[in-house]
């Protein structure tokens, strides 16, 4: 087992470096000039542009600015941003924590109703309360999640003044609405896929076993057949949390919270390839990360897989 | 400190992240916000006076700080922070200061203006507003050009100099300005947020010194800079170079999202949005009532002929393309009546400006435009082109703009979009872009000439387009270098007419303010940078 985590984590190495090399070729690639970027339509001075090219290394062949980037990357600098020249180590350390908590309770969100409703349709396969459950996903699935924010943000933000506008004023009470936004699209593919893992193994020969044997209907749901339709659940919610914890760069604008998505979209309009990188690199952490606890998780919920 | 909360959480995150969200009692907390209002502002790129030009950083500075001159209603320079500013020849300018004090209680001296200045204009420091110091004697010296361009393989020289040699500060008090070249304006150039000091300290370590800024305004800062939230500022008690403020505290609330802000207003939860989306504009008169508000802006928006492209070189073919265009409905279709049409080729917000000097050219007769087109000889093809930038949002309005041109004119107009300004800009300056292409102006300093000069004078720093007259060039250096502020303006009026009988651009549209503000405040109003008035604002 720790062998196992050791070599995982050991495999990050490689990604890392290979998912930054990446992101900075493809920004370089954009071949766009991030100085002229900086200053809207008004010429640039070419005193200004030199200093600022030679700051940034931007007239270096590729590999050797990839090359100043590590060095500083391996000594922990995440280097400047382009914008206001901003260490972005501390863009990140700002940035993240009002990330996370509208993915917490995002997650938490689609975790909780998301697998009681997918696991009470599936019990009462073809009922009304399954019809009602599958129906109430559909709409939320079709509908495209800037309209679902900036419909709920007028309804209940300015019509209804039951949740906050915008951002982060009233603590815990701002990041509500935006991680109920967040997190509905993924409750409602939660509440499907819970769904039908467990209408499947309902109907598994074990279930029939233990039927026979005697157990309680409670014990029967419960334990076996909960902890036989997770997996699949499981995996996804992984994969969701390593995205939910990547930014909604969506969600964050309408509802004007200053987390990883908005700093992405800001990066990517300016052509700020420093700061593009710094936070894709936290990404990629965090994804290899979510894999590994995913896989970790596999073990916890059925007995026969094993790591060494 | 915060810091450290907030890796905290980051661990526990997996689980409990939402109970971080709690505890906001460091931010903003609405129950105290009696003798205060707030506004939306972008994320300010950086505080530094010299080094800010884009809107979000102007104003908060604009509450910091007092400039030399400010503006009075028919936008003329009067003296703020300054007791005198003169110049026996336009050349050498005296600036002699009022007593003031810097928040922290010190004196604001002439060496304070210098220094700040000398950081500015120093190329290595790469300050945004570098360039409103080239009219200051020694500039050059201080920013050196690249010897064989940027794509070369020389560097460009180390700056011989530290120091603007044409800037000096005599006593505490006074300050001697030298200039390159004669410049009747000169007065309203220092206007501008780029001309505010800073204290001598800030030059040690401009890094701290933007997190809080010290200035000598109306208001101080109130703990700092809150990146990406907020800035909150609060009345300065020792203020002595103006009007005082009428409430206590100002809070910039930092938006993404000009829309967010603007439900934010209607909620009431924020008192001023500067600038309404043009997606709302149709709805926000009647959702706000006499809470919007307007006000002319100093933006202006034109197309341009390059003059290396022979198909336009007839000045008859750009005025009946220009009469071919129906300004007004443009701008009540796709831009919603935010902004205004252009008739003349200097802003409304600029001592000097005359209505319609375009005259026949800029009105609507699409009869006049096709006889005078068909006597031109039409161009080659009978098809033309607009170029913009796929990034700036143009293409609605270029596209009406061709669909009127195919209708009145009879002939093929696309609409060809290049995906970033810069691309566009240097095609053109390398002659590879063919056909006529959109450009905006945004104003450095409120004067005619800066409407003229930069973009029409041979050699202009955005004279993308390359016009070039002889007669016009003269009339601006003449204005330049008259005695008086009126007598300038005169000269720059008759070289303006030039244009008008050249049409090297089309006029198009001026900006306008478009703003609202909540039931909360009163009295809100924005001045020709297109910033709110602070200290004007009251609480209703």
């Amino acid at each position: 087992m720790g062998r196992y985590v050791a070599r995982r984590l050991l495999q990050m190495l490689p990604v890392i470096i290979g998912t930054t090399f990446l992101v900075f070729a493809l920004v370089t690639a954009m071949g766009g000039d991030p100085v002229q970027n900086l200053y809207g339509e008004r010429p640039v001075p070419e005193g200004i542009r030199a200093a600022l090219t030679a700051q940034y290394h931007l007239d270096d062949p590729l590999p050797i600015r990839y090359g100043y980037y590590l060095a500083g990357l391996v000594q922990g600098d995440f280097g400047t941003s382009l914008s206001g020249s901003r260490p972005i180590s501390e863009m990140i350390a700002d940035a993240w924590p009002e990330t996370l908590r509208i993915a917490g309770i995002a997650f938490a969100f689609e975790m909780v109703i998301g697998v009681a409703a997918g696991v009470m349709a599936g019990m009462r396969r073809g009922k009304f309360l399954d019809n009602l459950v599958l129906l109430s996903t559909l709409t939320v699935i079709a509908i495209p999640i800037f309209v679902l924010g900036q419909v709920s943000q007028i309804f209940l933000g300015v019509k209804a003044g039951i949740f906050p506008v915008s951002g982060t004023n009233e603590g815990f009470y701002s990041y509500l609405l935006p991680g109920l936004v967040l997190g509905s699209v993924s409750l409602a593919y939660i509440a499907r896929l819970a769904r039908a893992s467990v209408a499947e193994n309902l109907r598994m020969d074990y279930v029939r076993t233990a039927k026979a044997k005697g157990l309680s209907p409670s014990r029967i749901t419960g334990i076996h057949v909960l902890r036989n339709s997770l997996i699949p659940v499981v995996t996804y919610l992984g994969a969701d949390l390593g995205s939910l914890m990547g930014g909604a760069i969506v969600t964050e604008r309408i509802f004007n919270i200053p987390g990883v998505g908005y700093n992405l979209f800001k990066a990517i309009q300016i052509e700020d390839g420093p700061a593009l990188v710094g936070f894709v690199t936290l990404l990629v952490v965090v994804y290899v990360v979510m894999a590994l606890v995913v896989d970790l998780l596999y073990a916890v919920l059925d007995p026969r897989i094993r790591y060494a | 400190m915060r810091g450290s909360k907030m890796v905290g959480c980051a661990i526990v995150v997996a689980l409990a992240a939402t109970a971080c969200g709690g505890g906001g009692s460091d931010e903003g907390d609405k129950s105290k916000a009696g003798g205060g209002f707030s506004m939306n502002i972008a994320e300010p790129k950086r505080l530094v006076p010299q080094s800010t030009t884009e809107s979000g950083g102007s104003q908060v500075l604009s509450g910091l700080f007092t400039p030399l001159v400010d503006f009075d209603a028919k936008n003329q320079p009067v003296l703020a922070a300054a007791e005198s500013i003169e110049s026996p020849d336009n050349k050498v300018w005296t600036v002699k200061l009022k007593d003031a004090t810097w928040h922290d209680g010190k004196p604001v001296t002439a060496k304070d203006y210098v220094g700040a200045w000398n950081w500015g204009a120093y190329g290595p420091n790469a300050a945004d507003g570098n360039y409103f110091f080239g009219t200051i004697a020694g500039y050059d010296e201080m920013n050196p050009v690249d010897p064989d361009g940027e794509e070369g393989p020389k560097k460009a020289a180390e700056p011989k100099a530290k120091e603007l040699s044409g800037l000096k500060a005599i006593d505490d008090k006074t300050i001697e300005i030298t200039l390159k070249a004669p410049f009747a304006g000169y007065k309203s150039v220092l206007g501008y947020t780029v001309f505010y000091p800073m204290p001598e300290s800030a030059l040690a370590d401009i890094k701290a010194y933007e997190e809080a800024p010290i200035g000598q305004g109306p208001f101080q800062m109130d703990g700092k800079w809150n990146h990406d939230k907020f800035v909150k500022v609060k009345a300065y008690k020792d203020y002595k170079l103006g009007e005082k403020p009428k409430v206590d505290s100002v809070e910039f609330r930092i938006f993404q999202d000009q829309n967010t802000a603007y439900n934010d207003l209607l909620a009431n939860n924020l008192d001023i949005v500067d600038q309404i989306p043009t997606e709302v504009m149709g709805t926000a008169p009647s959702e706000l009532g006499e809470r919007f508000k307007t006000s002319t802006a100093s933006t202006f928006q034109f197309v341009a002929f390059p003059t290396y492209d022979k198909k336009y070189s007839d000045p008859r073919i750009r005025k009946a393309i220009s009469m071919a265009i129906d300004r007004d409905e443009i701008i009540k279709v796709v831009f919603q009546d935010s902004q205004a049409s252009a008739r003349s080729f200097v802003s409304p917000v600029v001592g000097g400006y005359r209505e319609n000097t375009c005259g026949e050219a800029c009105k609507f007769d699409p009869a006049a435009a096709k006889k005078l087109f068909t006597e031109a000889g039409g161009v080659e093809g009978n098809k033309i082109n607009i170029g913009h930038n796929a990034d700036g949002g143009h293409e609605q309005w270029i596209n009406a703009t061709c669909d009127q041109l195919k209708k009145n004119l009879g002939l093929e107009c696309v609409s060809q979009a290049v995906p970033k300004f810069a691309e566009l800009l240097t095609q053109v300056e390398n002659k590879k872009f063919s056909g006529m292409f959109r450009m905006g102006w945004i104003m450095d300093y409120p004067s005619m000439e800066n409407y003229l000069g930069p973009l029409y004078s041979t050699g202009g720093s955005s004279n993308y387009y390359g016009y070039s007259n002889k007669d016009f060039d003269r009339l601006l250096q003449e204005g330049r270098e008259a005695k008086t502020e009126a007598e300038a303006i005169k000269k720059w009026q008759e070289a303006e007419d030039i244009l008008a009988k050249d049409m090297p651009v089309i006029p198009l549209r001026f900006g306008k303010n478009n703003f609202g503000h909540s039931t909360n405040v009163k009295n809100v109003e924005m001045n020709l940078f297109n910033q709110v008035e602070l200290t004007k604002v009251e609480k209703s």
